[in-house]
């Protein structure tokens, strides 16, 4: 089933229904995205060309059987050998792949987990990104949490135990400045043992400015490193701007964060290419910048609210689990993160082979922690959610989850230094 | 074993050459592996520590062993200062393990990083044992630095490969006055008994244990081959013939006067 990203408001004004039209059928009225936005910190580097070279020579109908099981005996995985084990040659062989990539989990990982929470604090957006629930267009309730709000979210979290928290916000400098996300990092930090950060990207002193705030690990989602098709998804805001979004993991290391977070989303384009360049992202960057902690989300596209149409495609879970048995054979020390957008039975599957980290307690609304954790009813209003989750647990059945697994659930395993 | 073959660490004394890493595996398990292991020295990161009551490292460690704090997660002298000294204020005692680490692949010792950290914290009344590449040099200096020991890896950390560094550990033995503890690399209790054949006054493992099918079991054949290994070089290793075999006549039987 092909994805039909395009839905129109009932409550959109004719003005904006024109606009929105003429952005998804003319791409002349699009701004250029290769194309750099007044502010937007120009970084010099060579980390981009290198990852688009070894994706576009990436040709995966070529590798063999052969290739996959030499890459399996290798002692070390080559990029070679990567290209090998993504592609369709390596699918026969999935079984072979994850117990290699347990291996390597339990050298680097031994049989922890680590557990975190997202927290949304704002969902205002400005782009026009036809995937997602946030997007300007879709007629959701929007909401942006005050100081308050985010305090008592916090406390709400921190109560139920966790003690690590991803900080989001829609993509909307206007409605969500750096500053406020700066205020939110502080509370957290009085929270929480660690604050992440995934919001929009910027510039690097302003990721400096939120590493003194208190956060230490940035995540941006590439969502897919195809600029072409990159620029049919992203029809209209500042994230259509691509080259500055491929970047923003490099500007938010100089900005002095400890660690950062790379993905694709699966199912926007060849998930193969954009596999390859997601870890290349991370390989080149790490030996350009090795004292950094690199860590692998692997989302798949889900339905939103008012599309549930939305799908991965062609990447099904054993297409899912053999990309992330490959980033842990190619990448076997960082950290690999899976998201509630998976099902239970997949995360507790997946935890046992190769990723490090999954989210528990999860809500993708705003100011919904209380509701959600208590079943109390709401007393103020909520804000809805980017994309609908699958695995709701909460910490508590995690964490006796992960243990029923013989596996332990951590906590933390960070200090702000 | 000899009764006075004692471990001595900045004028503490243990009978036990084996400390054991506490990363990697379930906290519930810790107390049957130090049982197992017969250790009295446990690592455990200061980052690990640093939690709230719910899983806190702290709980699970058994009255009586020793405590070794490291400072996993520096990447300077600095920030492994500020981790030694949370540790002491999270009540985990003097000793310190400095590991400082630039590199988040390999998660290899920064050398100079670790003299420096050394010196600073020996000043303040740490006692420091340094995980450290083995270089001549870098061992000297932390012998002047002010370290308790000095703790050399034997491979990468992790990769249970083994003594990797095996001549230069032995070079360390023979040439620096604190006690070498081989630490990072040792995947099997038959190298860890090698180690201390070779005059090593202690093994570090972790890794190897976390991976193993039964924890405790794999804690008891490290202890033994631990003891093993220092009994043999207590008694003083036979002969060992590598090369062709021993003239059973002297070479140098022709000499008269």
């Amino acid at each position: 089933m092909d994805n039909s990203f395009f839905v129109d408001s009932a409550h959109l004004s004719k003005e904006a229904l024109e606009k929105k039209h003429r952005l998804e059928n003319d791409p002349s009225f699009r701004k250029n995205h290769m194309e750099y936005l007044e502010g937007m910190e120009v970084l010099k580097s060579d980390i981009c060309e290198k990852v688009m070279a070894q994706m576009k020579s990436y040709d995966y109908a070529k590798y063999t059987a052969k290739d996959v099981k030499a890459a399996l005996e290798h002692e070390t995985c080559t990029i070679e050998d990567f290209k090998a084990l993504l592609s369709p040659a390596a699918e026969p062989f999935l079984e072979q792949m994850a117990q290699r990539a347990r291996l390597e989990t339990s050298k680097h990982f031994g049989n922890t987990v680590y557990i975190f929470t997202p927290l949304y604090i704002a969902n205002y957006c400005e782009n026009y990104c036809v995937y997602c629930g946030f997007n300007c267009y879709n007629d959701i309730n929007r909401m942006k949490l005050n100081e308050q709000q985010i305090e008592h979210e916090m406390k709400v979290i921190a109560d139920s135990g966790m003690e690590e928290i991803l900080i989001l916000t829609g993509e909307s400098r206007a409605k969500s400045d750096v500053k406020y996300i700066g205020e939110a990092c502080k509370l957290a930090r009085k929270y929480f043992r660690m604050v992440g950060l995934e919001i929009y990207p910027v510039n690097t002193d302003e990721y400096k400015y939120l590493h003194e705030c208190g956060a230490d690990y940035v995540t941006v989602f590439q969502e897919t490193y195809d600029s072409d098709r990159y620029e049919q998804l992203h029809l209209f805001g500042h994230k259509r701007v691509w080259p500055y979004r491929f970047d923003a993991q490099e500007r938010a290391i100089l900005g002095g964060m400890r660690g950062v977070a790379f993905s694709a989303l699966l199912g926007l384009a060849d998930f193969r290419k954009d596999a390859l360049a997601t870890a290349m992202h991370v390989y080149y960057l790490q030996r350009k910048y090795p004292h950094v902690e690199m860590s692998l989300s692997c989302p798949r596209l889900r339905p939103i609210k008012n599309n549930d149409t939305i799908n991965p495609l062609e990447v099904h879970e054993k297409q899912l689990c053999q990309i992330i048995c490959a980033y842990r054979i190619f990448l076997p020390y960082v950290g690999i993160t899976v998201s509630s957008r998976e099902s239970a039975r997949f995360r507790n599957g997946i935890v046992k082979i190769a990723a490090t980290k999954i989210s528990a307690g999860v809500s993708t609304g705003i100011g919904d922690h209380e509701s959600k954790y208590t079943g109390k009813e709401a007393d103020a209003p909520e804000g809805d959610e980017q994309f609908e989750i699958d695995d709701g647990r909460s910490l508590g059945t995690m964490y006796k989850d992960i243990e029923g697994e013989g596996l332990q659930p951590v906590l933390n395993d960070y200090l702000y230094v | 074993m000899n009764n006075d073959d004692k471990l001595i660490l900045g004028g503490h004394e243990f009978e036990s050459r084996f400390i054991l890493g506490s990363g990697k595996y379930s906290l519930r398990l810790i107390e049957a592996a130090v049982q197992h292991a017969g250790a009295q020295i446990i690592t455990l990161a200061v980052r690990r520590a640093n939690t709230k009551e719910q899983e806190s490292i702290l709980d699970h460690i058994p009255q009586g062993v020793t405590l070794l704090p490291n400072t996993s997660g520096a990447r300077t002298a600095q920030e492994a200062v500020r981790i030694a000294r949370l540790a002491r204020e999270l009540g985990c005692g003097d000793f310190v393990k400095i590991e400082i680490m630039k590199d988040s692949k390999y998660l290899l010792p920064d050398n100079a990083e670790t003299v420096k950290a050394t010196e600073i914290l020996a000043k303040e009344g740490f006692v420091v044992m340094p995980y450290m590449y083995p270089d001549l040099y870098t061992a000297r200096d932390l012998v002047n630095a002010g370290a308790a020991a000095v703790m050399p890896l034997a491979s990468p950390i992790g990769s249970n490969k083994g003594l990797a560094t095996k001549d230069f550990i032995q070079i360390l033995i023979d040439e620096i006055d604190l006690p070498i503890i081989v630490d990072a690399g040792i995947g099997r209790p038959s190298q860890a008994c090698e180690a201390m054949e070779m005059g090593a006054a202690a093994v570090m493992a972790n890794t190897a244990l976390a991976t193993a099918g039964d924890l405790p079991t794999m804690a008891n054949a490290f202890r033994q081959a631990i003891e093993a290994g220092r009994s043999a070089y207590l008694a003083g290793l036979g002969r060992v013939i590598t090369r062709g075999a021993s003239a059973s006549d002297p070479l140098t039987g022709f000499l008269r006067d």
